[in-house]
């Protein structure tokens, strides 16, 4: 079972929110499907974001996938080492694989992603 | 017609089998009005003597280069071409094959892709090459391109020792991306760096230049590269590849991009195409690289082999992201290059390029002791072609060559409409000491 | 690893050669020059350069082994579709090797190269009969390179009318990564067209997506037959509905085999395309090019042509360069003439008959191998197809583990290129099928025999497909780790 304080998005990536700073990451779903990836691209400190646009890409070895923020903001924080080993993404996607951490400018981005009851059902529909 | 094998017996089988009356049912998906409903009108197809007879009087009705004395270069410059070079890229396994998608069937494209890249790299002194694309001038465009990707700066350099095609070529492409480009002038027959120094100040993603210049003249590249650094531009050197085994390589002084045209590798001239492109760079622009690269790795029970690598940049997975649209390049005339490159090896590549610097001296001297011919920058520094006044006209001087059976040199009116009475001789290692006093002898009598 | 295949900086000896280049012959009557004489010592390269040193036999031997590991169309069958991988004639490679055609220069006086610009001119001639476009421009070097120039020309077009703001280019979901890619370099944003259950285009989607952008449709770029093998059956609407919307039709003429002399694009509404004549007209892929990819026009779009283009004058033909509106250049000189030369030797040989029983026996050849293969795998769209079509390994993959990939691959084994694989994108587990014309019954009866095999093997031994290829080279080969740990070059 998915963690449950998270919110997620359609296009698989997760959210978690603590004093104003949301920590984003994708799932283990996604890191599955994607298979063997090799390269991460991810914004820089102080970058802004919105919501539901592409915040960096992901890449395998024949594909690359946008990731997509689920809330707008400035980044604070990026995992650099992250970058370099990609390792914690299928290890720990929800733990040590979180990508950035954004300040978010508009707590209410929250209300309008997918609880982790939906969010399985999207994966349901999608097997 | 030979080149389709299905006899009318096979046709029939395979129209049954597919469950048609005849070919023409096949067409069924198209709506009559699509049709063409007549013969094309095109020629009776001809049978293969008569068509070599054809090809043969086209072919005729064309004065080749080796027919005589020829002096045209102007970036297409005649070499010696080892036989070896046809004999070996001739060979059908390398002709007839597709780009290299599936590595296991490709091991041998692959692996020569891999040295090419490695001999480019090693003539440049650069980090990385690609496998190449399509010719000099596109490989400036494409480095021109790179430079505003990774530098974020709308407004690319370019000096007007840059051939005057490779100009335009980039001026195509910049044109529709909102992307300044400024000419920066010559001076004393090599790049202004004054005046590149303030156009730098104004901001630029890259300074490009071309080293031997367009006149022939070798440019200070290490000047030039300190200037575009100092104003944080890439600094981007297009060069004549044989001049390569005398001149210091761009990777020496710093270059970020090197990029060239490969005919002087083992290609004929043909008309100027097909020949490669050659783009060599820093390892950490992989990513922003166009073009094919191949890389290597190993197999399932750990035998060293080669894959087409970083293919994420390419536009079969990225799509409108990707670093370039390019994806047919020239390989064959690439891998020409690697096999005159592997042929000459460090001996032949350096001797070459000696021959071309000493002859092409010596022809300007003997040139030069004509009355009425001097070298139009006679302090400059060239490698095998270099610009010489001419007591008249160019095009008269040219005409009076070609009376004698000689193919003068470039009329550099073309290149600059103030040059009214210059010519661009190009002297190689294939030119022989009777086709210089033929010309000498020639331009006596004028 | 036998050491013959080894890298040939491995095999180097730094003092040897492979030949010996000319010795210098010119009359130094001035005194003798060094090179030290002839270039100040800064701009001198003083370094080895690394090169490798081999001897003739061992060059030789090098390539010679080299290309016996490549598959390759003269030893083997190579069904890639959209690639149209077809006989290339002997003469054609005969015709080129003439001084006449390869040893001359763009700069000649047009006098002296007469030959070659007749030659141009009557290739632009068939070129745009064959289309039914009234002019034709030899000048890119490739498909995507042609696409490209096709779009400047587009762009310059609607800049002239003081239109330049239209820049957006629909593009069906089916098509080549090189359209999309084409049009980020040419300034255009893309949109997306769904394709229909029949795997055409929606119109309905195309209305909605021209509605949503009024003034804004610069073009679309439609693939006839589009990669699912499939005729755009309604193409003359489909043409109509962009031309009411200010737009031009783009095609892309890859497919372009199947409709030679039977269907012409300029008759059903196509403006300006390109061609392959790597494809359709038989000169040879050479691992990846050279190519050539010329476009043809209407005459609305003929100011906009690239230079140079080659007139003719009387008796006389030359190139002219002075065209005020002229997009510019998109390469140096004329083109890729050495294609051209083949391209041309190819039409002439064909002539107006031979030209027609291509397109025919194109479609033919991949209707019977589809007829014979969908008895072992799903035809994604299983009708009449033209010149080639798509199978989808999807029920394969669920049921048995075996992805489009492994049928591949164990394809290798079994003396067969494999077709294109996972594309187009928009059919899952993809095998796309071109067998072209030049293929004999008999080799696509064996090719099927090929399949009935290997799906027999996908139940009763899968782990041979997953482990396929054996008999290559190599097995397969580690993608993952030439990203992950590049090694790009050779190094000591």
């Amino acid at each position: 079972m998915r963690p449950a304080d998270l919110r997620y998005l359609e296009s698989h990536e997760w959210v978690r929110l603590e004093d104003g700073i949301a920590t984003i990451g994708i799932t283990d779903y996604a890191v599955e499907h994607l298979n063997d990836l090799v390269f991460l691209d991810l914004p820089k400190v102080g970058d802004d974001i919105t919501q539901g646009e592409s915040f960096g890409e992901v890449e395998s070895v024949k594909a690359v996938s946008e990731l997509y923020s689920p809330v707008g903001g400035e980044v604070v924080e990026v995992n650099e080492p992250l970058q370099e080993d990609l390792d914690p993404l299928s290890k720990d996607p929800f733990g040590d694989g979180w990508m950035i951490k954004v300040k978010v400018s508009n707590p209410a981005d929250m209300e309008s992603l997918l609880d982790p009851t939906a969010y399985e059902k999207v994966l349901e529909k999608d097997a | 017609m030979p080149y389709i094998q299905n006899t009318e017996k096979d046709q029939r089988e395979m129209l049954d089998a597919i469950g048609v009356g005849s070919i023409a049912d096949l067409f069924e998906p198209l709506p009559p009005t699509t049709r063409l409903g007549r013969a094309l009108d095109l020629p009776e197809g001809l049978d293969e003597n008569a068509l070599r007879e054809h090809l043969a009087e086209l072919a005729s009705k064309n004065r080749p280069l080796g027919s005589g004395p020829s002096f045209l270069g102007a970036g297409r410059t005649r070499h010696f071409i080892p036989v070896v070079v046809d004999q070996l890229a001739g060979r059908s396994e390398f002709l007839t094959a597709y780009t290299p998608y599936q590595p296991e069937a490709s091991q041998g494209t692959l692996q020569a892709f891999f040295e090419f890249q490695t001999m480019i790299a090693q003539i440049t002194g650069m980090e990385i090459a690609n496998s190449s694309v399509y010719d000099g001038a596109s490989a400036l465009a494409e480095a021109a391109l790179m430079s505003l990707s990774i530098q974020k700066v709308d407004r690319v350099l370019v000096s007007q020792g840059v051939h005057f095609e490779d100009r335009q070529t980039l001026a195509t492409y910049l044109r529709n991306l909102d992307a300044e480009l400024v000419e920066i002038p010559l001076r004393d027959g090599r790049t202004d760096r004054e005046a590149a120094s303030a156009a730098l100040g104004d901001g630029a993603s890259a300074l490009c230049f071309q080293s031997p210049n367009f006149l022939g003249i070798v440019e200070d590249g290490a000047a030039l590269t300190e200037l575009a650094h100092e104003a944080k531009a890439l600094s981007v050197a297009s060069v004549h590849p044989v001049s390569l085994g005398v001149l210091q390589p761009p990777g020496e002084y710093d270059a970020d991009i090197v990029v060239g045209d490969g005919q002087p590798l083992g290609c004929p001239p043909f008309l100027g195409g097909p020949s490669f492109g050659m783009f060599a760079t820093r390892e950490r622009f992989i990513r922003r690289l166009p073009g094919r690269i191949v890389g290597a790795t190993v197999d399932g029970r750990g035998k060293p082999g080669y894959v087409l690598t970083f293919q994420t940049r390419e536009q079969h997975i990225r799509r409108e992201k990707a670093t370039s649209n390019i994806c047919t390049n020239n390989a064959l005339m690439a891998l020409r290059g690697a096999i005159y490159l592997a042929a000459l090896g460090d001996l032949g590549f350096r001797a070459v390029a000696e021959t071309c610097l000493v002859q092409a001296h010596a022809a300007a001297d003997a040139i030069g002791a004509v009355s009425g011919f001097e070298l139009l920058h006679p302090e400059q520094p060239f490698f095998c072609e270099f610009a010489m006044k001419t007591p008249r006209p160019a095009s008269e001087v040219n005409r009076h060559l070609a009376s004698r059976g000689i193919q003068g040199g470039f009329d550099l009116k073309r290149f600059d409409p103030g040059l009214e009475s210059a010519l661009l001789f190009a002297v190689t290692e294939v030119t022989s000491g009777t086709d210089v006093d033929r010309l000498v002898a020639a331009l006596q009598e004028l | 690893m036998h050491p013959d295949d080894r890298v040939l900086f491995e095999k180097s000896r730094p003092d040897l050669s492979a030949v010996q280049t000319p010795k210098p012959a010119l009359p130094q009557n001035t005194s003798a020059h060094s090179i030290d004489q002839l270039l100040p010592t800064e701009l001198r390269r003083h370094a080895s350069i690394g090169l490798p040193g081999v001897g003739q036999l061992d060059l030789t031997r090098h390539y010679t082994r080299l290309s016996r590991k490549n598959f390759a169309i003269s030893t083997t069958f190579y069904p890639l579709g959209s690639c149209t991988m077809k006989y290339n004639p002997a003469v054609n490679e005969t015709v080129v090797t003439d001084p006449g055609l390869a040893d001359i220069h763009p700069y000649q006086n047009e006098d002296d190269l007469q030959g070659a610009l007749q030659l141009i001119f009557d290739l632009e001639r068939y070129l745009s009969e064959i289309s039914g476009l009234a002019h034709i421009s030899l000048h890119p070097a490739a498909g995507a390179h042609g696409e490209l120039t096709a779009l400047m020309i587009i762009r310059e077009h609607f800049r002239k009318q003081g239109d330049n703001e239209r820049r957006t280019v629909l593009i069906p979901d089916s098509a080549h990564g090189t359209n999309p890619a084409s049009c980020s370099l040419c300034g255009f944003k893309t949109v997306e067209l769904k394709s229909n259950s029949e795997g055409l285009v929606d119109i309905d989607d195309l209305r909605l997506k021209i509605d949503s952008n009024p003034g804004g449709i610069a073009a679309l770029m439609i693939t006839n037959p589009n990669t699912l093998g499939l005729f755009e059956r309604r193409i003359e609407e489909i043409a109509k509905l962009i031309h009411g919307a200010g737009g031009k039709v783009y095609m892309d003429g890859a497919n372009l085999n199947a409709l030679m002399g039977i269907s012409r694009p300029g008759d059903f509404g196509v403006d300006i395309m390109h061609f392959n004549l790597h494809k359709t007209f038989s000169t040879p892929h050479g691992t990846g090019g050279p190519g050539a990819g010329p476009i043809g026009v209407t005459d609305e779009l003929e100011p906009y042509l690239p230079i140079p283009r080659v007139v003719q004058e009387g008796e006389r033909y030359r190139f002219e360069e002075e065209r005020p509106h002229t997009i510019g250049r998109t390469r140096a000189y004329v083109g890729n003439f050495g294609v051209m030369a083949r391209a041309y030797t190819y039409i002439r040989a064909l002539g107006r008959d031979g030209v027609r029983r291509v397109g025919e026996n194109a479609v033919l050849n991949a209707n019977y191998l589809r007829v014979l293969l969908e008895k072992h795998l799903t035809v994604a769209h299983p009708r009449l197809c033209m010149h080639e079509f798509v199978l989808t390994a999807r029920r394969l993959a669920k049921e048995h583990g075996i992805k489009a990939t492994d049928i591949a691959k164990r394809l290798l084994d079994l003396g067969f290129h494999p077709p294109t694989i996972y594309f187009p994108l928009i059919v899952p587990e993809a095998l796309m099928i071109e067998p072209t014309e030049t293929e004999s019954k008999a080799t696509l009866d064996a090719f099927a025999g090929a399949f009935r095999q290997i799906m027999e093997e996908a139940v009763s031994n899968p782990d041979l497909l997953h482990q396929a290829p054996v008999t290559t080279p190599l097995t397969r080969l580690d993608e993952v780790r030439a990203v992950k740990q590049p090694e790009l070059r050779w190094r000591p």
